[in-house]
C-alpha cells in the first residue's frame, strides 16, 4: 500500500470557521482518511510539522507567533494553500490596521468598559503583536488559493481530489465566492 | 448595409461611430468592464475593457470600430492582464467581502469571479480611508471606491446635478461632494437619484436596503457577470 499523503493544517489569525467547514466534509472525511494522514493540526494535537505533503494555513499573520507557525509549515509542507479570506487578504482582523496598535491595546486592556485592573499584558511567553494584520503569501511563497468565508466543504473536497488525483487543482466558478 | 469587424474571429456588424464595446455588446460578445456603462460617455479608466486591435492594445469602451479590424478579446493574455488589473483595485482599495452589503451583487467581486481570481498577489495597502454616513439615505464608504466615475457621471447626464467629482491625483485620487463641507448630507443629492445607484461596488450603498436579498440569490451567486452584464446592458 502506496504511504498515505500528510497533511498538516494550522489556524493563524483566523476564526477556527475555516477547520469548521472542512470538517462539513461529514461521510467523505471517511473516504479521505482512506488516503491522508493528518499531521500538525488541531484534529491532531501534534505540535510541529514534519515532512508534510500539503500545508492548509487558515487566517492571516497578526502577531510572531503565526510568523514562525507559517515559516515552519512553509518549510515542511510540499505544497502550501491559503485557506479562507483572512489567509488571502487579512479578513476581519486586518480591520484594526486602520488605527494605530497602541489604541487597540489601550482599548482592550486600559480604557474599555468593564475593565478592571488596567494593564497591558506583557509577558515572554506571550507572541507579541505586529503592528498589522497580514495576509499569509506577504511572508511566504503560497502555491494555492481557497477564497472563501469559509471555503465550503465542497470547495476543499474539489482541491483535495484534484491534488491527490494528480489533476491541477481549479475550482468552477460555482465554487468561488470572497464571502 | 453594416460593416463588420471581427472579435475572437467572429464577424460583428457595426455602425458608424460605434464603439468597439458597443458593437460587441449589440451582437452578445461580453467584454469585461467596470467603469464602462451604456447609458453614459466612456472614461476609460478602468481599463479592463483592454482588447487587442489589429496587434495594439486599446480600451474597447472608447475605441471607434473601423472595417476590417481584427479584435482579440478573450485571449488568455488579455485576460491575465485583466486579473492583475482586478487584484491591483483589491488591493488598492479595502475591498472585505464577508462584510459588505453589495456582496454577491457587487460588479468588481463579479468580474474577479468571471476572472477566476482566487487571491490579491500583490501587498495590500490597507489605505486609511474614511466612511461618510452624514446623509439620511446614501451611505459612502471610500474604503470601496475604484474611481470609475459612474457617480460623477450619472449625476450629472441623468440627474442633472453634479453631486460628485474625483479629486486629487495618483495614490492621493479620492471621490469628492459637492459641498462646503465635504458631507454628501450637504449636497443636494436624493435617494432616487440615478448616481445613488450606479456604484459597481460597495461605495455608494441606499441604507437600510442591505442583506434583503439572502445568499444564493442574489445577482451573481449562480450567474457569471459575461451572462448578466449582456442581458442588463444589450440596447
Amino acid at each position: 500500500m502506496a504511504a498515505k499523503v500528510r497533511i498538516a493544517t494550522t489556524s493563524l489569525a483566523g476564526c477556527f470557521g475555516c477547520h469548521m467547514s472542512f470538517l462539513d466534509l461529514d461521510e467523505r472525511l471517511v473516504k479521505l482518511a482512506e488516503v491522508v494522514e493528518f499531521d500538525r493540526s488541531p484534529i491532531t494535537d501534534i505540535e510541529h510539522a514534519s515532512n508534510c505533503d500539503i500545508g492548509l494555513i487558515e487566517g492571516g499573520v497578526c502577531n510572531s507567533e503565526n510568523v514562525h507557525v507559517l515559516r515552519e509549515f512553509r518549510k515542511n509542507c510540499k505544497t502550501l494553500v491559503a485557506v479562507g479570506a483572512c489567509a488571502i487578504n487579512g479578513g476581519l482582523p486586518a480591520l484594526r490596521n486602520f488605527i494605530p496598535l497602541e489604541e487597540c491595546l489601550a482599548e482592550s486592556y486600559l480604557d474599555g468598559i468593564g475593565v478592571e485592573n488596567p494593564q497591558i499584558p506583557s509577558d515572554i511567553e506571550l507572541p507579541l503583536l505586529l503592528d498589522k494584520v497580514r495576509p499569509i503569501h506577504e511572508v511566504v511563497k503560497i502555491d494555492y488559493f481557497l477564497p472563501g468565508c469559509p471555503p465550503s466543504a465542497d470547495v476543499f473536497w474539489k482541491f483535495l481530489t484534484d491534488l491527490l488525483e494528480g489533476r491541477e487543482p481549479s475550482l468552477p466558478y460555482e465554487l468561488v465566492h470572497y464571502d | 448595409m453594416s460593416k463588420t469587424l471581427t472579435i475572437d474571429g467572429k464577424a460583428i456588424p457595426f455602425e458608424e461611430g460605434q464603439t468597439i464595446m458597443e458593437a460587441a455588446t449589440a451582437a452578445g460578445v461580453y467584454i469585461p468592464h467596470l467603469c464602462h456603462h451604456p447609458e453614459y460617455t466612456p472614461h476609460g479608466s478602468c481599463k479592463l475593457c483592454n482588447v487587442n486591435v489589429n496587434g495594439r492594445v486599446c480600451s474597447a469602451c472608447t475605441f471607434p470600430a473601423a472595417e476590417g479590424q481584427n479584435v482579440i478579446n478573450n485571449s488568455k493574455e488579455l485576460n491575465d492582464d485583466r486579473q492583475k488589473i482586478t487584484q491591483m483595485l483589491f488591493v488598492e482599495g479595502n475591498h472585505l467581502c464577508p462584510g459588505c452589503e453589495k456582496s454577491g451583487n457587487c460588479q468588481l467581486q463579479a468580474v474577479a469571479y468571471h476572472l477566476n481570481m482566487l487571491d490579491n498577489h500583490f501587498p495590500h495597502f490597507y489605505a486609511k480611508r474614511v466612511v461618510d454616513a452624514s446623509h439620511p439615505e446614501v451611505l459612502i464608504d471610500h474604503n470601496r471606491c475604484i474611481f470609475c466615475t459612474l457617480c460623477v457621471r450619472a449625476s450629472q447626464q441623468t440627474d442633472g446635478k453634479d453631486v460628485f467629482a474625483i479629486s486629487g491625483r495618483g495614490i492621493n485620487k479620492r471621490l469628492i461632494a459637492n459641498a462646503p463641507s465635504g458631507l454628501l448630507k450637504d449636497t443636494d443629492l436624493a435617494a432616487t437619484d440615478a448616481a445613488a445607484h450606479i456604484c459597481p461596488t460597495g461605495a455608494i450603498l441606499i441604507k437600510r436596503t442591505g442583506y434583503q436579498v439572502p445568499i444564493g440569490e442574489r445577482i451573481y451567486d449562480h450567474h457569471d457577470i459575461d451572462e448578466v452584464s449582456l442581458k442588463v446592458e444589450k440596447v
